[in-house]
């Protein structure tokens, strides 16, 4: 592997039971790329999100991060991966600001030191302004812009983020995958996971999931071809959402 | 302050800024224990005999005897309701960002159970001030030997509360749970009799409560509240909260356990 690789994802399988929700699945990342994970509602997007975040582990297949291999060293690995999971994960009676030094605690951050990240990654969501207000006072496309920019506060590596416009009006929807589409571009590797085909951008990468198998790693432009994303993805597969048996 | 302090004080304290700004909680957590000193003490009175056991040293009134046994109580619920509140998933969230968060698993579960007894501490120590307000006082140093008793307890009975949260399938099941563990674990100890008096019921029932680790969490928090000492009782608790921490561990292990079933 060389060392722009960001992500690396390789031969992984997972079963519930006798479901296979992950199929062999493999592909890389590299540095401060915008790749979005495309695929049917019951693909496998969160299963994998699992496995990338240690919730879940499997004996199939291996995981990299930033180099560090997330069963042998799960905790460099962890510390360089900022997630957005699909449910929020918010303290709703407290301020922003608290939501955010909790979570900077959890990775072992206080003081001025917190403060100052804190700040910063206000700063490159435009949510410095609303750090003192209570969290359910704010609508769902900043409390989401606040969960991204907490999860930017460990300067992580990879960022990770689960269907994260699922539920917010077009406006925050296009404000979000503008949002993200800069951080990639100042650097940062993202994994965007989603079904909707309008949050990517011809040059993004694309990795196509569908009943737990990655049928295509491209650009979205190469997937594209000569016609729209949407037609090769329905075309790919064949239009299936709830691919859940 | 280590990253590891960083995040056990955060994690404590997230959870008692929680309980005490959720009024319904603190006050139900307040009223449920006065509401059974009232009433038991006033149906069981005349069921207990008198009688002088240690670390009694005279005659005490029925009231007086199920104080630690309620304290004790009031850790059994507030594990319980840790444990209700992941399997609701209105935590699962949250702890799905701690157990992402770059610490060993085992120490980040060690301050969820840390956070949980701190809450419980706030409420026991509510309810002996109102019980010494009613008249029903300890010894002034019991106050301060029950503590260190009060986090061995909240540490077995909350790591109880993690357990089931990690086997628990269902939102059903966990009536089973209260049929099951907590109404035996509760009725079947010595917080509302003392061991002679089931004795006098049952061989049986005698021997369930003295094995019963509920009971010796009540005998432990019994003598410190009256700043003595029960080795007997320390050791069972504190084997207690081992085990069950060591089995909730495999339960939140990711290679299987609730993760699995719960995405
Ligand atoms: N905890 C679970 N237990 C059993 N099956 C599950 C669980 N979570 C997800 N699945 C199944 O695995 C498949 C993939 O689900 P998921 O990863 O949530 O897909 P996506 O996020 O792409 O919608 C689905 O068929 C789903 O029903
Ligand atoms: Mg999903």
């Amino acid at each position: 592997m060389t060392r722009t690789t960001a992500l690396c994802v390789s031969n992984v399988s997972l079963s519930y039971g006798a479901k296979r929700a992950l199929d062999d699945v493999s592909f890389a990342l590299d540095r401060g790329r915008f790749c979005a994970l495309l695929g049917p509602n019951g693909a496998g997007k969160s299963t994998l999100f699992s496995l990338l975040t240690r919730l879940l582990v499997t004996r199939e297949g291996r995981i990299e991060v930033a180099g560090f291999d997330l069963a042998r060293n799960p905790r460099a690995a962890l510390a360089r991966i900022g997630v957005v999971f699909q449910q929020p994960t918010l303290d709703l009676d407290t301020s922003v600001m608290r939501n955010m030094r909790y979570f900077a605690a959890l990775h072992g951050m206080a003081g001025r030191d917190a403060t100052a990240r804190i700040d910063a990654a206000l700063e490159r969501l435009n949510m410095r302004e609303r750090a003192d207000e209570k969290v359910r006072a704010l609508n769902g496309g900043h409390r989401r812009r606040m969960e991204i920019a907490r999860a930017l506060i460990h300067a992580p590596e990879v960022l990770l983020l689960d269907e994260p416009t699922v539920g917010l009006d077009t406006a925050a929807r296009r404000s979000i995958t503008a949002h993200v589409h800069d951080l990639a571009a100042e650097g940062l590797t993202v994994l965007w996971a989603t079904h909707l085909v309008d949050e990517i951008e011809p040059s993004d990468d694309v990795v196509v999931l569908n009943r737990g198998r990655v049928l295509k790693q491209a650009s979205a432009a190469e997937i594209a071809g000569e016609g729209d994303l949407i037609d090769a993805f329905i075309e790919m597969t064949g239009g299936n959402d709830e691919a859940a048996a | 302050m280590n990253a590891w302090t960083i995040a056990l004080y955060a994690i404590v304290l997230r959870e008692a800024m929680r309980f005490l700004q959720n009024r319904g909680r603190f006050l139900s957590a307040l009223v449920r224990p006065l509401v059974w000193l009232v009433i038991f003490a006033a149906g069981f009175r005349a069921a207990l005999g008198l009688s002088i056991t240690p670390p009694y040293q005279t005659y005490i009134t029925y009231e007086v005897y199920i104080v630690p046994g309620l304290c004790a109580m009031i850790q059994l619920f507030n594990g319980m309701q840790s444990s209700l509140s992941l399997v609701y998933d209105q935590e699962m969230g949250s702890m799905r960002l701690l157990l992402t968060s770059p610490r060993p698993r085992w120490w980040l579960l060690f301050c969820k159970l840390m956070a949980g007894v701190a809450v419980s501490l706030l409420q026991v120590y509510a309810f002996l001030g109102i019980a010494a307000l009613m008249g029903i006082r300890m010894p002034a140093m019991g106050y301060v030997y029950v503590l260190p008793a009060l986090v061995l307890s909240g540490l077995m009975l909350g790591a109880l509360g993690l357990l089931i949260s990690s086997t628990i399938r269902q939102l059903e099941n966990f009536a089973g749970v209260m049929n099951f563990v907590i109404f035996p674990m509760f009725f079947l100890s010595t917080a509302l009799y003392p061991l002679w008096k089931m004795a006098e019921a049952s061989r049986l029932l005698r021997d369930i409560c003295a094995v019963n680790p509920f009971t010796h969490a009540v005998e432990l928090i019994r003598f410190a509240l009256y700043a003595q000492f029960n080795g007997w009782a320390l050791l069972w608790v504190g084997t207690g909260a081992v085990a069950f921490f060591l089995l909730a561990l495999l339960g939140y292990d990711p290679a299987r356990g609730l993760m699995r079933r719960k995405g």
